[in-house]
């Protein structure tokens, strides 16, 4: 479990919300009402995050002491969400599904790419610090499984192929259109509709003269 | 008021009882882990599952409410599988290293599997590792162990209300940890070894040290502050191996302070075991009648003013008793009991007690502290305080050291002035203290061991009448003691006669040559440079101050080592018996001054420990009455007198809480403690060479 522990990091000795960020952290304290400010924890951490690119530990102590709630409540907080990385991460932070939906839609096709266009294996930061490959668990949207993540962006339908145009494009620093790869609208048929195909009874009998 | 039925028993509980603390009442044993009577219910554990009628599935009883006509069945199949399942769940991630596991033996894990589990587990696939944790000096950690009971987080969060351990990361990779791995800074940290049901949290000292089927175990009591916590010393042929606390429920609880669990190393340090008499300027050991020979020596041909005896911080009842007659027979009123000088008044026992009591802290609604940080002086006491803070309603003010004492407290001012204010009406707290029905105050050592103490004193008694503190079934004015032989010392009137010298007066009178032979029975808590030009016995059991200015050395006992009478802040008479003996030469306190009577040709009139007793409860009726609170009647006290600020801000007299007298000084635990919780480099002593 050692990999869990953040000591092997040279951790920042501070940390302080940029002007824009502090004024955006008042906003997001001030939604809660008077007493329960302790309930702006995640949202303040991602915050802090999207800020440095990944929590330090200073950065969660400074969010402790905005809240006024022991350190350790905060790091209890960070350290359950996966979605908080405790180590710096590359500049995109690449995250492919391989649970049983995505891997019945041959997922392993999608890491194969990653792994052929990053040059990195799982929970592994590229040298030049350009991508993190991450293996998670669901994202959230089986029905267009394989399903990958870059950044706050869902990349679906994917095969080796388009996984890996779509990295290779990210990397060059082009922008893909996200959501599915494979040219149908969000989650609908893939080739069309497959039901309800014959015009509504109403709308026939106007077309009949 | 629902009524249940459990077991087919039927019983009427109050509104909010659990269905566990129910089955208890009706002595029906349910097996849990989580679940702590003292600690909020977390219900994460799952061994207390029972079957209840009409609900789908087995239920954790330690959060179950009781209701109306539920029907509990603890001991029917659904509810045995459960248990046998949670088990087998519970030990699937537990190693089997019970043979090297200091828990062996008193683990409710290898108990409960024993009774609840099944005879082998099904689970082939490869256990986790946790890697350990630091926690500081007094809590080994084999975090490998856990079941993630998290008694110890909810522990340090409820009760010591220091959060700093806590679960991190989730489901499989679940770990209780500090995160940032340092040690923790409670004061009762010792506790979550205690509370711990499995081997994961372990006493660091006590490491590998015994088993407990090995340990000859006494009911005692802890002298390391003035609370009298109930402890259990346990001890292997002559060393006392370690103490815990036992169930008190007027006193601690079941909580026991850091130092008073883990100072008891110093016992086997530093220890003097045999006599030594000073020749041609060095101390050099010697035989009892060469040790009572220089004492006789000593003291001859002086008259009764040129005698003086000062008591320390661990002296017993019995043993002080014994060198007040002494003292007293040989012509001397110098007696003094308060090493600190603090202007108690021995006349009234309601001005130097703790009359609300440790339980009836948690009647009050409203607190003033004055001159004292409860947090180093008496934690558990603190946690009392703390415990009642935790209800709200009950402001707390302070007046004196500014410190983090784990509740929200009000920091009025430091010093005397700031009492006045309040006294005066000016200080807006003086409202809160006359609108609370039961107020109450805290008097410490710090605001009374000072030249104005008597004022402070007398103000305090003044603040306590004027906003309504002592009433019919009420007494709020409280005195918290550092010492644990200071109340007794007061109740037995080790204090000066009349026309007698108090402490300082001694000391001052010493440095001119006025006083010519000063006993100190283990009194090392005082400035010794006047004591050069006196005769000076020093009685007791460590080589520490006192025993460095000795010019005879009488070796005494530690409290461990004899049966000796305590009083607790609170007037509450205890008496510890003996777990071990003392060292070589050394001798129980009592006999060695009574033996030294003979020797100066006043004999003392009884060579028994029990006829010393019937003596000294005749002579103060108190020492009769053991193990009950005793408040004094109210009558005046203390000095009028302004009060200002130009005698500079109230200090407690303990700097560092883990090395407060000759015990704690010696031991290695409490000096790893102040160097890696403190982060102090422990003061050099004479033995460091």
């Amino acid at each position: 479990m050692s990999e869990h522990l953040p000591d092997a990091l040279v951790q920042p000795a501070r940390f302080a919300f940029t002007e824009a960020n502090q004024a955006a952290a008042q906003q997001i304290i001030a939604k809660y009402p008077a007493g329960r400010q302790r309930s702006a924890v995640m949202p303040l951490l991602d915050l802090a995050q999207r800020q440095e690119g990944w929590l330090s530990r200073a950065a969660m102590d400074h969010v402790a002491d905005m809240l006024g709630v022991p350190p350790i409540k905060v790091y209890e907080v960070a350290t359950f969400y996966t979605m908080y990385n405790l180590k710096p991460i590359g500049k995109l932070h690449v995250q492919v599904c391989t649970n049983i939906s995505c891997w019945l839609r041959a997922a392993p096709e999608v890491v194969r790419a990653a792994r052929e266009v990053l040059g990195v294996e799982f929970g592994q930061t590229r040298a030049d610090a350009k991508a993190t490959l991450s293996e998670v668990e669901c994202l959230g949207a089986c029905a267009n499984a394989p399903v990958m993540q870059v950044g706050d962006d869902l990349y679906e339908d994917l095969t080796y192929d388009t996984a890996k145009a779509v990295l290779e494009a990210l990397m060059r620093g082009d922008k893909v259109k996200f959501g599915s790869q494979s040219g149908r609208q969000g989650a609908c048929p893939a080739g069309g509709p497959t039901t309800l195909k014959p015009k509504p009874p109403a709308e026939a009998a106007k077309e009949t003269p | 008021m629902p009524k249940l039925t459990i077991d087919g028993l039927e019983i009427e509980v109050p509104a909010g009882t659990s269905v566990l603390q129910a089955a208890e009442q009706l002595g029906i044993e349910i097996p849990r882990f989580c679940y702590h009577e003292r600690l909020p219910v977390a219900a994460n554990c799952r061994m207390c599952l029972v079957e209840i009628e009409k609900m789908p599935k087995p239920v954790a009883s330690c959060a179950q409410p009781a209701g109306e006509g539920m029907v509990v069945k603890t001991q029917s199949e659904v509810a045995l599988q459960a248990r046998k399942n949670v088990m087998e769940l519970l030990l699937i991630n537990h190693p089997l290293d019970c043979p090297i596991c200091d828990q062996g033996g008193e683990c409710d894990l290898q108990d409960q599997a024993m009774a609840y589990g099944r005879d082998k587990g099904r689970y082939d696939e490869e256990k986790r590792a946790v890697s350990e944790k630091y926690l500081g000096p007094l809590v080994k950690t084999a975090m490998t162990r856990c079941i993630h009971c998290t008694r110890c987080v909810r522990f340090l969060t409820e009760v010591a209300g220091v959060p700093e351990l806590g679960m991190t990361f989730r489901g499989e990779h679940a770990e209780i940890t500090t995160y940032i791995e340092r040690a923790l800074t409670s004061e009762l940290s010792g506790n979550i070894v205690d509370l711990c049901p499995v081997g994961a949290l372990t006493s660091k000292p006590y490491a590998f040290a015994a088993r407990p089927w090995e340990l000859r175990k006494t009911l005692s009591y802890d002298v390391f502050d003035a609370v009298g916590c109930a402890i259990r010393i346990d001890a292997r042929g002559n060393q006392v191996m370690r103490v815990l606390p036992r169930v008190s429920e007027d006193v601690n609880e079941e909580w026991l302070a850091d130092k008073s669990r883990h100072a008891v190393d110093g016992l086997l340090k530093r220890r003097l075991d045999v006599p030594y008499v000073r020749r041609d300027g060095r101390l050099e050991a010697a035989t009892w009648a060469e040790a009572f020979a220089a004492v006789r020596r000593g003291f001859e041909g002086l008259a009764g003013s040129e005698i003086a005896a000062l008591a320390g911080d661990m002296a017993d009842a019995e043993a002080m008793f014994a060198l007040k007659l002494l003292i007293e027979s040989l012509g001397s009123a110098n007696l003094d009991c308060r090493q600190d000088g603090a202007a108690l008044d021995p006349t009234v026992p309601a001005s130097y007690r703790f009359n609300t009591t440790i339980a009836g802290i948690e009647q009050a609604d409203a607190l003033l502290i004055v001159g004292s940080n409860p947090r180093v002086e008496a934690p558990v006491l603190n946690a009392r305080i703390r415990k009642r803070a935790a209800r709200g309603g009950f402001a707390v003010g302070v007046v004196g050291p500014k410190a983090d004492l784990t509740y929200r407290t009000q920091h009025l001012g430091e010093g005397a002035d700031t009492l006045q204010a309040i006294l005066d009406g000016v200080n807006p707290f003086a409202d809160v203290l006359a609108k609370a029905e039961r107020p109450m105050i805290v008097l410490g050592m710090g605001a009374l061991a000072r030249a104005d103490g008597a004022r402070v004193l007398g103000a305090a008694r003044a603040l306590a009448e004027k906003t309504g503190m002592v009433k019919d079934g009420w007494n709020g004015f409280n005195v918290l003691h550092t010492a644990a032989a200071r109340v007794g010392g007061l109740d037995l009137g080790f204090v000066p006669g009349p026309g007698g010298k108090g402490t300082r007066e001694i000391l001052a009178a010493a440095s001119r040559g006025e006083i010519k032979a000063v006993w100190l029975l283990g009194a090392d808590q005082i400035e010794t440079n006047g004591l050069d030009r006196a005769f000076v016995v020093y009685q007791g059991h460590h080589g520490d101050v006192g025993a460095q200015v000795a010019d005879v050395i009488l070796p005494g006992a530690a409290y461990t080592e004899k049966s000796g009478t305590y009083v607790n802040t609170e007037g509450r008479v205890q008496r510890a018996p003996r777990a071990v003996f003392p060292p070589g030469e050394a001798r129980e306190d009592w006999k060695i001054v009574r033996a030294a009577s003979e020797v100066l040709g006043r004999t003392l009139p009884f060579d028994s420990l029990d006829a010393l007793r019937d003596a000294l409860a005749a002579h103060a009726p108190g020492f009769a009455v053991r193990d009950v609170a005793t408040p004094g009647a109210w009558a005046p006290f203390g000095e009028s007198g302004a009060l200002d600020a130009a005698a500079g801000p109230f200090v407690s007299p303990i700097r560092n809480y883990y090395m407060t007298d000759p015990i704690s000084r010696a031991s290695p635990t409490m000096q790893a403690c102040t160097v890696e919780i403190l982060g102090e480099t422990p003061a050099r002593t004479g033995t460091d060479g």
